[in-house]
């Protein structure tokens, strides 16, 4: 009796988190069903592309800070150390042309993670709250950038092209960058579902002192989560280098917040223990999907912001409400159960 | 209970401190540092910044946090501009810019407060939604054509010495805050909202109704501060004020606030808004460039928090040792982190 209540139950909480990607879904599809209508060329193969190439970069970004988020703690230096990372793969190139593109990417995210580790120490061992901590880390980071960088620029002249085809070309309208972000998302969503590493930080962010009594190791879990979200933002800087090609000490200013974003717009709650990195990848989608949109329905494109918080405040209030009815429905459930 | 203000106590002290060495540092540099003439300026350009930080102060305490501060600033500012252009007559614009922030705020407090949703995440929406209004409202256009009467008012001093119109206003509201959140039962209700919400609700307290109150007084401070900077550079655009948000959270934590709230007090966030201004001044007159400050800006801002709480378990370590040497009990371990 208790044993199939408790799978009724699981069940149903499952079928909600999956009703809240399938709604988002929805809304992504019938959103470029209209602009499509309007404009034929939105879902032509340039279309497509510009759309994802304007998500992937942020769509790293959301792995991240959606492992974070899970925890109930926040990471805002990720632009920061999106902005060193950028930087520094264009210097690589400049001294060594004939670097190893994937060796590239591993010192970028290495250098992330290494950033990442620095966030840690403070939150996990220091006790400074993730958001104090990371916010000074914003402006540690970006300082650093500032102050080794100075007045410098790296062109896409000075970038192996094989290195700037990753974001220009691929298969079909789908660049080689997009499918190695979208093989990240499915690899990062498995691990989080499926490994008790995984199950753990979504334990972590539900209730903490409970994780702690259930044997987790908290301070583990939080060092290896701000870890990987250095590692994701430090990889997302390789590929904005070679996205934009045009890099100087300012790139990701002011990303943090969009990321964010983002990550709620894609179900994953700021509150922890809820959501998952696909989520989080179709909430950026949408964000950029809306973007695009815009421009092609000739729509003053500063409307984009509007929309976007807006859709934020519409997806959290509707969580909320989901949330709210599956309590009150597992309470009659267990009533008259 | 004052063993456990200690730390707090000290961090004030300790930035005020700094302040003070931060001025001594600035004369060494330069002999241009310590003039009326300099000071002024270096005030005149915290204006905005130290307005905002008095409500984000009291928002903080309370337990919140509202992000939307600055692009409610700059949608105020549009509107301010919009309605000038439009010929409406100044008093009424102003009026309706900060009546237009308290609005954006009492959106703000109603999903804090009514649906009860987590504020971080309601104010990153109104980050966006309200820079997206501010540039909707005036587009990529920018209004510049205000009374001379009127940006004199944000640009000038007061007569006879180099302090700064907006500081004036600065100065009144910042004693008006410190009275009210010290001296008054709404603020020291907010200190209790901020340690123990539950516990402030079943006391009696209005929590609800005071969070609400707090988050249309940050709006309205936004639409103050809107007016402020619209005036002090005579431009209404919509991009006033981008990214100001984080700076202004910054100063309130780095002047002793806690993030979990409950704990802080307005003194230290004066200390720490002159902190920041007075080396950005001082490093500017002798060249060096803004990087340097932002890493001491960060690097400060984590040692407020760290320094503390190394020392409180450095402390709580001595005890135990010593208590183990004595009569070997346990000592309860205090924290001032998660």
């Amino acid at each position: 009796m208790s044993v199939t209540l408790e799978m009724r139950r699981g069940g149903f909480l499952t079928a909600v988190a999956r009703a809240r990607e399938v709604g988002l879904f929805a809304v992504l599809a019938a959103l470029v069903l209209a602009t499509t209508m309007i404009d034929p060329r939105f879902l032509g193969a340039q279309g497509i592309k510009d759309i994802l190439e304007d998500v992937t970069v942020t769509a790293l970004l959301c792995i991240g800070e959606t492992i974070v988020l899970l925890m109930r703690q926040v990471d805002l230096s990720v632009s920061s150390v999106l902005g060193i990372t950028a930087y520094a793969t264009g210097t690589i190139f400049a001294v060594h042309p004939g670097a190893p593109i994937a060796l590239v990417m591993l010192v970028g995210a290495a250098i992330g993670a290494a950033l990442g580790a620095l966030n840690a120490a403070l939150v996990a061992f220091g006790g400074v709250p993730s958001l104090v901590a990371t916010l000074g880390t914003l402006y540690v980071f970006r300082g650093a950038e500032f102050a080794w960088v100075k007045g410098g620029q790296i062109n896409a002249t000075s970038l192996p092209k094989d290195f700037l085809a990753l974001a220009t070309s691929g298969i079909g309208p789908v660049p080689y960058v997009a499918l190695i972000v979208l093989a990240l998302i499915a690899l990062a969503g498995y691990g989080l579902r499926h490994y008790p590493g995984g199950r753990e930080y979504y334990a972590v962010g539900s209730n903490e002192e409970a994780a702690r009594l259930a044997g987790i190791d908290v301070p583990r879990r939080l060092t290896l989560g701000f870890l990987s979200c250095g590692a994701f933002a430090g990889l997302a800087g390789v590929l904005f280098t070679a996205r934009f090609g045009t890099v100087d000490a300012t790139a990701g200013t002011g990303m943090e917040l969009h990321v964010i974003a983002a990550c709620v717009v894609g179900g994953v709650a700021i509150t922890g223990g809820v959501g998952s990195v696909e989520g989080a990848a179709i909430g950026a989608l949408l964000l950029a999907v809306i973007s695009n949109a815009l421009v092609s329905l000739r729509v003053p494109v500063f409307w984009e912001q509007t929309i976007e918080g807006a859709l934020l405040l519409v997806a959290i209030s509707l969580d909320l409400v989901i949330s709210r009815r599956t309590l009150a429905l597992m309470r009659s459930d267990r009533a008259h159960g | 209970m004052a063993d456990a203000l200690a730390p707090l106590r000290h961090w004030e002290v300790a930035i005020w401190i700094l302040v003070v060495a931060a001025l001594t540092f600035g004369n060494h540099l330069s002999p241009a540092f310590l003039t009326a003439d300099n000071l002024g300026n270096l005030a005149a350009n915290l204006s905005e910044i130290a307005l905002m930080a008095l409500t984000s102060t009291m928002v903080i305490i309370a337990g919140e946090i509202d992000l939307s501060i600055a692009s409610a600033l700059g949608m105020c500012s549009c509107l301010l501009g919009l309605l000038w252009s439009y010929g409406v007559p100044m008093p009424l614009c102003v009026l309706a810019a900060v009546a237009a922030g308290a609005l954006a705020g009492a959106g703000n407090g109603l999903l804090v407060t009514w649906l009860g949703l987590p504020s971080l995440a309601v104010t990153i929406g109104t980050l966006a939604l309200d820079r997206g209004l501010a540039f909707a409202l005036l587009g990529d256009s920018a209004v510049a054509d205000f009374p001379t009467f009127y940006t004199n008012l944000g640009f000038g001093a007061v007569p006879g010495t180099t302090i700064p119109n907006p500081m004036v206003l600065f100065a009144v509201l910042a004693v008006l805050t410190i009275v009210v959140l010290h001296a008054t039962p709404f603020g020291r209700a907010l200190y209790a909202i901020g340690a123990n919400p539950v516990a402030a609700r079943f006391s009696g307290l209005p929590v609800a109704r005071y969070k609400f109150l707090l988050f249309v007084l940050s709006g309205a401070m936004s639409g103050l501060a809107a007016i402020v900077y619209t005036f002090r550079f005579s431009s209404a655009r919509g991009d006033n004020a981008l990214g100001f948000e984080l700076p202004v959270i910054a100063a309130v934590l780095l002047g002793g606030v806690s993030i979990f709230g409950g704990k802080g007090s307005v003194i230290g966030v004066i200390a720490a808004i002159f902190l920041v201004g007075v080396l950005q001044n001082a490093l500017a007159l002798v060249d060096v460039s803004n990087d340097i400050l932002t890493v001491v800006t960060g690097l400060a801002l984590i040692a407020s928090v760290l320094g503390p709480n190394l020392a409180a378990r450095a402390e709580s370590r001595l005890h135990r040792y010593r208590r183990a040497a004595g009569a070997g009990e346990e000592q309860p371990q205090r924290e001032n982190g998660r």
